[in-house]
């Protein structure tokens, strides 16, 4: 990266370099798109830095949820009424949407659940159940969400398989040389996060599925931390599955997305029962639809559907491919300021990184830093951030966590460090 | 006083900084292990209770300032004190950090506990106070693991 791009951008310079280069992101402007951004919380602006955790929502999203549920709202695939063939054909769009935005092959390979450990959970009790027996082997990493650990604990301790986990290094880079010595002839399945939500370490999934699929070894990716900072294509991963949830792309929370290639999908049995995903039921045998519905089991979110294909018109409008290198000089300036704090230390250093900060305070406990920034405005995040072997890893219990988004400013992050500022000063 | 000055106080400061009655008994009478599981904080109360008197606890764990104070405060105000009378003072504490009136009454009987009163204000961080409490009380009751959840 040269010296320009490496320098603050101040509004100023956003707005030059908005009319001169056309990619680059302007969130000034984007900052307008978001109603809740617009609020004070505790008398000072909102400066919101909790993105990994849920990201705000724009507008567009807002509205067409609520254009459906003003104007469209239906239950889907069983009426012939207007709204029914309105709701239908919304709710398939959308489905079609989220295809081309993962580059997938047949809109077949799009099931709509509730959200990335839903997604997970279908896995383990669909594919997993049908493929993995006892003595079998599951790999997964060490910096996992716990949903990416727990199904594949539940599903691994029932039918007597172990899971084989890959280890990180000081800075929060998975270990590949580890990789290849876990794959063997017993493992089945490799259940891998594409962002870590707590360290922000990019991982070289696409290198990672190659040396799977190597050995005829299928791939989950969780994809929750990597839709919204860059463009995901799931044919040229070739990754088998692709978990995400639509409220960390700007789009509403209860949605969220599996992406699976059709033979795979093709051959596992369902998840839950009821309507919709049956192709006939006598009480002596039923019969199942084929993928995507045998895995949509009773009414869908059609709202959350519909607002998710709305966030994902959003994001490509905007020009996702911009979204990291506007990230990255936010997460400069986040980076230097926090590491020039004397005791802060910042967990998580890989050399590709999303918009994430992790860190610690000397003498002042994660939970006090985000109530005392909260004060000034600042939501920030605290806790083990559902990644709790990450942090036995370096040996603490919690650090502070904050993540950025596409409307976040160079100003937003100078906020957050006046706001540390009050809280060492509080605790010395 | 701003809400946040007031939340912590020179003495919730005080002791987390220099926590009271910090480790563990040698032959405790009871023993029990509290956590909040969504924040990560977690601590082992230790107790010798004699007569049904309190004549000595300790705490260890790790945890944010007002939870590591909460229990430096509670061991300080635990000692010599009945089980009743600990009970007694939890109940007043509780309603000191959760009750939309607390009574005068429980305010007076609380002492030093009463630097707590800031708490109300940041409802996500009761747990945090009470966490000591619960694991007392799981303590004297051998509950299972306590936990504020
Ligand atoms: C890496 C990662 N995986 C999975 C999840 C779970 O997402 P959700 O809570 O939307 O199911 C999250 C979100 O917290 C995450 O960050």
């Amino acid at each position: 990266m040269n010296l320009e791009a490496n320098m603050i951008a101040t509004p100023q310079r956003f707005q030059l370099s908005a009319v001169t280069e056309g990619m680059a992101i302007n969130p000034y402007a984007i900052r307008r798109d978001f109603p809740a951004l617009q609020q004070s919380v505790h008398g000072k602006p909102l400066v919101y830095l909790d993105t990994a955790a849920t990201a705000q929502k724009p507008n567009a999203v807002i509205d067409a949820v609520a254009h459906f549920y003003r104007h469209d709202c239906a239950n889907v695939h069983r009426a012939v009424h207007a709204l029914g063939e309105r709701a239908s054909a919304q709710y398939e769009a959308a489905r079609k949407k989220v295809q081309s935005f993962l580059g997938a092959q047949h809109s077949e390979e799009i099931v709509f659940v509730r959200s990335t450990t839903e997604a997970i959970n279908l896995v383990a009790n669909t594919f997993g159940r049908s493929h993995i027996q006892a003595g079998d082997e599951i790999i997964v990493s060490e910096m996992e969400h716990h949903s990416n650990i727990v199904p594949w604990q539940l599903l691994t301790q029932s039918v007597g398989a172990s899971l084989l986990v890959i280890p990180f290094n000081e800075q929060g880079e998975l270990d590949l040389d580890a990789y290849a010595t876990l794959l063997g002839e017993k493992t089945r399945l490799v259940a891998i996060g594409h962002v870590s939500n707590a360290l922000g370490t990019i991982n070289p999934i696409a290198q990672m599925i190659e040396i799977a699929h190597d050995r005829g070894i299928p791939v989950l990716v969780d994809g929750a931390q990597a839709v919204a900072h860059m463009s995901v294509n799931v044919r040229e991963l070739d990754c088998d599955f692709y978990a995400f949830s639509g409220h960390k792309l700007y789009g509403p929370t209860g949605i969220g997305v599996l992406y699976g290639k059709r033979e795979i999908l093709a051959s596992m049995p369902p998840y839950q029962g009821g309507g919709d995903m049956i192709a006939n039921v006598t009480f002596e045998k039923t019969t199942y639809a084929d993928p995507p519905q045998r895995f949509e089991a009773g009414t869908p979110n059609v709202a959350g559907a519909i607002g998710l294909s709305a966030a994902i018109d959003y994001v490509t409008h905007l020009g996702i491919g911009g979204f990291a290198e506007h990230e990255d000089i936010l997460l400069r300036r986040a980076t230097e300021a926090i590491t020039s704090i004397p005791g802060c230390r910042i967990y998580g250093q890989a050399s590709a990184k999303v918009g994430v900060v992790s860190f610690t305070l000397d003498g002042v406990h994660p939970h006090d830093l985000a109530t005392i920034v909260d004060r000034e405005g600042v939501a920030i995040r605290a806790g083990h951030h559902c990644a709790q072997p990450v942090w036995q890893h370096y040996g603490i219990a919690a650090t502070a966590r904050a993540s950025l988004g596409v409307y976040n400013t160079p100003e937003d992050v100078d906020t957050l460090m006046d706001a540390l500022d009050i809280a060492a000063k509080l605790f010395r | 006083m701003s809400d946040l000055s007031n939340l912590y106080q020179d003495l919730i400061l005080d002791h987390n900084a220099s926590p009271r009655n910090f480790g563990e008994l040698d032959c405790p009478t009871h023993r029990k292990e509290g956590s909040n599981p969504l924040c990560g904080d977690n601590l082992v109360l230790s107790l010798r209770v004699e007569d049904d008197i309190i004549v000595d606890v300790r705490f260890s764990g790790s945890g944010c300032a007002i939870s590591k104070a909460s229990a430096s405060l509670m061991t300080a105000a635990l000692k010599g004190k009945t089980i009743g009378e600990a009970e007694a003072l939890f109940a007043s504490f509780k309603d000191l950090l959760t009750s939309l009136e607390p009574s005068p009454a429980s305010a007076n009987q609380l002492g030093k506990l009463a630097a707590f009163s800031g708490v109300r204000q940041f409802p996500s961080r009761v747990k945090c106070a009470t966490l000591a409490w619960h694991t007392l009380e799981a303590a004297l009751h051998a509950n299972d693991v306590a936990s504020t959840e």
